[in-house]
């Protein structure tokens, strides 16, 4: 008997995902618009480890009361695949991105026993003019700037707890309905804390599958999800499928992965098969790769 | 438990050294009345002055204080101390954790080289607060020092980390020779604050009557760390109301030497 909710089937599978590293800082600027923009520059080109070194997004936005400085920001994830690489693009986006934008400081956003440098790399380009404070158990870099000075925390916290490559695979009748649905779940999986889509406005067109038929290709499409493949290839669609958009998550913790899920996949049936997507699915590597399983009969609303 | 309690009896008849008293040196003690406190041939003992009453040792308390109570809790690492009353030179010097608190006022370099912890004096303290002794390099080392009332000349004399907040006014030269750290003057401050400095922040609510020639305006921006500092104060309760602001003014200085530190007022 296949799971149906309000007429959106569910398939009996589950998301694979992996253990990956993950950080976190709080931006903040003048207002909302430019804490948003610094957030938005340094997540930019960072939807997938496999070519752009780490995953990174808005996980909240946070009210003036909740950040350090009393102003308007977001907090930033970052996730990567090593400690190293997760250093090297957290100290490149922050110099190039944070640094850079009007008005803006940056804080930890995680704490913990594991450290990643920020500000503590950050300073040389203060060039000496650069001011190191302490206030109570936070330390702060001070760099001066055309605009003012650049407030950066030394350091922020890192999780080896973190999960990576939770998906919902949505399946619709046409491109506007699938669209519909992925929009509706981003729209709710956004206010699940702790979790990331690291993609453009949180979907991905191009599901990916390992490997492929030339040489040195990690990943490429995912045929058997591709419409126009149906019928030249081993399918997973049915006759009523044109269009399949996928959301991935990354999450600080598994907890938070399974939560933006069950968040998503309430919103897609929610919306039901005529305005949305008619089948929900998930991608997996037969279960033997990822550490995380998710299974959808488990997340239904 | 209940707090250990020296109950003054009289006023001491000799200076007296109170380093000895701190948490960490009386845990486990027995015979408490007979460690010698008097500094002269007196050599008055504990049993000579204090009627001692509780036990454990994490919690002391000085019920009565005199201007004699020289290095009370002097290098303390834990625990809490309370004087109820006046005391002398040194309070809380080098002292590295715990809390101290001076219901009264203190002698000279109250603080001197603290390390860390949080010394309060809720009266007036004399000159060199938290400065160093002759030949020590540095003053206050890390921190919170906070003085209710009004503090002497010198204060912050080479303060290299930490925090000092005096609320109700200091002599002159606040903050001499800062190597870094932060000091807090309301109230305002005497003549020439900050003189030669090398780095560090000096933050008044006035603009000082007399500032050295060589510091020099260094215009007013907005500064994430005015609104950083003035959070931190009101969160530890030393301030209620914001005291820089979002775009103090700045005066860098003293380019007699480094020219790092600043003198931030608000607008």
């Amino acid at each position: 008997m296949p799971l149906e909710v309000n007429g959106v089937a569910i398939d009996d599978t589950f998301a694979e995902a992996f253990g990956m590293r993950a950080t976190a800082i709080i931006i903040t600027a003048s207002d909302r618009k430019w804490a948003r923009q610094a957030a938005i520059s340094m997540t930019g080109f960072a939807t997938s480890v496999i070519g752009c070194g780490c995953e990174a997004a808005i996980d909240i936005e946070l009210p003036p009361e909740a950040t350090p400085d009393g102003r308007p920001g977001c907090r930033v994830m970052v996730f990567a695949v090593s400690t190293d690489e997760l250093q090297k693009q957290i100290v490149n986006r922050v110099g190039q991105c944070v640094l850079t934008s009007p008005g803006s400081a940056c804080f930890a956003g995680m704490e913990g026993a594991n450290q990643l440098k920020l500000g503590a790399s950050l300073r040389y380009f203060g060039d000496g003019w650069q001011i190191s404070k302490k206030l109570g158990a936070r330390h702060f870099w001070r760099i001066p700037v055309m605009d003012g000075e650049f407030v950066c925390e030394a350091m922020t916290g890192m999780t080896k707890e973190a999960v990576g490559g939770g998906n919902l695979l949505l399946l619709a009748a046409s491109s506007a309905k699938a669209l519909a649905a992925a929009e509706a779940a981003i729209a709710a999986m956004e206010r699940v804390p702790g979790a990331i889509m690291p993609f453009p406005g949180g979907v991905v067109r191009s599901g990916s599958k390992i490997g492929g038929k030339y040489k040195g290709m990690t990943a490429s499409t995912n045929d058997a999800f591709a419409p126009t493949l149906r019928g030249v290839t081993k399918s997973e669609l049915g006759p009523n499928i044109n269009s399949v958009l996928e959301i991935v998550i990354d999450g600080e913790t598994s907890d938070a992965v399974s939560a933006a899920m069950k968040a998503g996949i309430g919103a897609v049936t929610g919306l039901g098969p005529e305005k949305g997507a008619s089948r929900i699915s998930a991608g997996n590597y037969g279960g033997k790769l990822g550490k995380f399983h998710y299974h959808l009969k488990d997340l239904l609303p | 438990m209940t707090a250990l309690t020296f109950a003054l009896i009289a006023e001491p008849p000799e200076r007296l050294d109170l380093s000895p008293l701190t948490p960490q040196a009386l845990a486990g003690m027995s015979e408490i009345e007979k460690i010698r406190l008097g500094t002269s041939k007196r050599a008055s003992t504990v049993g000579d002055l204090f009627r001692v009453t509780g036990d454990g040792a994490q919690t002391i308390v000085f019920e009565g204080g005199s201007s004699r109570f020289d290095r009370v809790a002097m290098g303390m690492t834990e625990g809490t101390v309370r004087v109820v009353g006046d005391v002398g030179a040194q309070a809380g010097r080098t002292m590295r954790g715990g809390a101290l608190t001076i219901e009264g006022n203190a002698g000279p370099h109250a603080g001197s080289g603290m390390r860390g912890g949080r010394l309060e004096i809720l009266g007036n303290t004399g000159d060199h607060l938290g400065a160093p002794l002759a030949g020590e390099l540095a003053g206050v080392n890390g921190g919170v020092l906070i003085v209710r009332g009004r503090a002497g000349a010198y204060a912050a004399d080479r303060m290299r980390r930490g925090l000092i907040a005096v609320l109700n006014g200091a002599g002159d030269h606040a903050g001499c020779r800062m190597i870094a750290g932060t000091l807090v003057v309301l109230g305002g401050a005497g003549e020439m604050p900050g003189y030669l400095m090398r780095r560090g922040s000096i933050l008044l609510d006035r603009a000082p009557q007399d500032l050295s020639p060589t510091f020099v305006e260094s215009g007013a921006p907005d500064s994430v760390f005015a609104m950083l500092v003035d959070r931190h104060l009101i969160a530890e309760g030393i301030i209620e109301q914001p005291l820089l602001g979002n775009a103090p003014r700045k005066y860098g200085g003293d380019n007699a030497v480094l020219g790092k530190g600043e003198i931030l007022l608000p607008r």
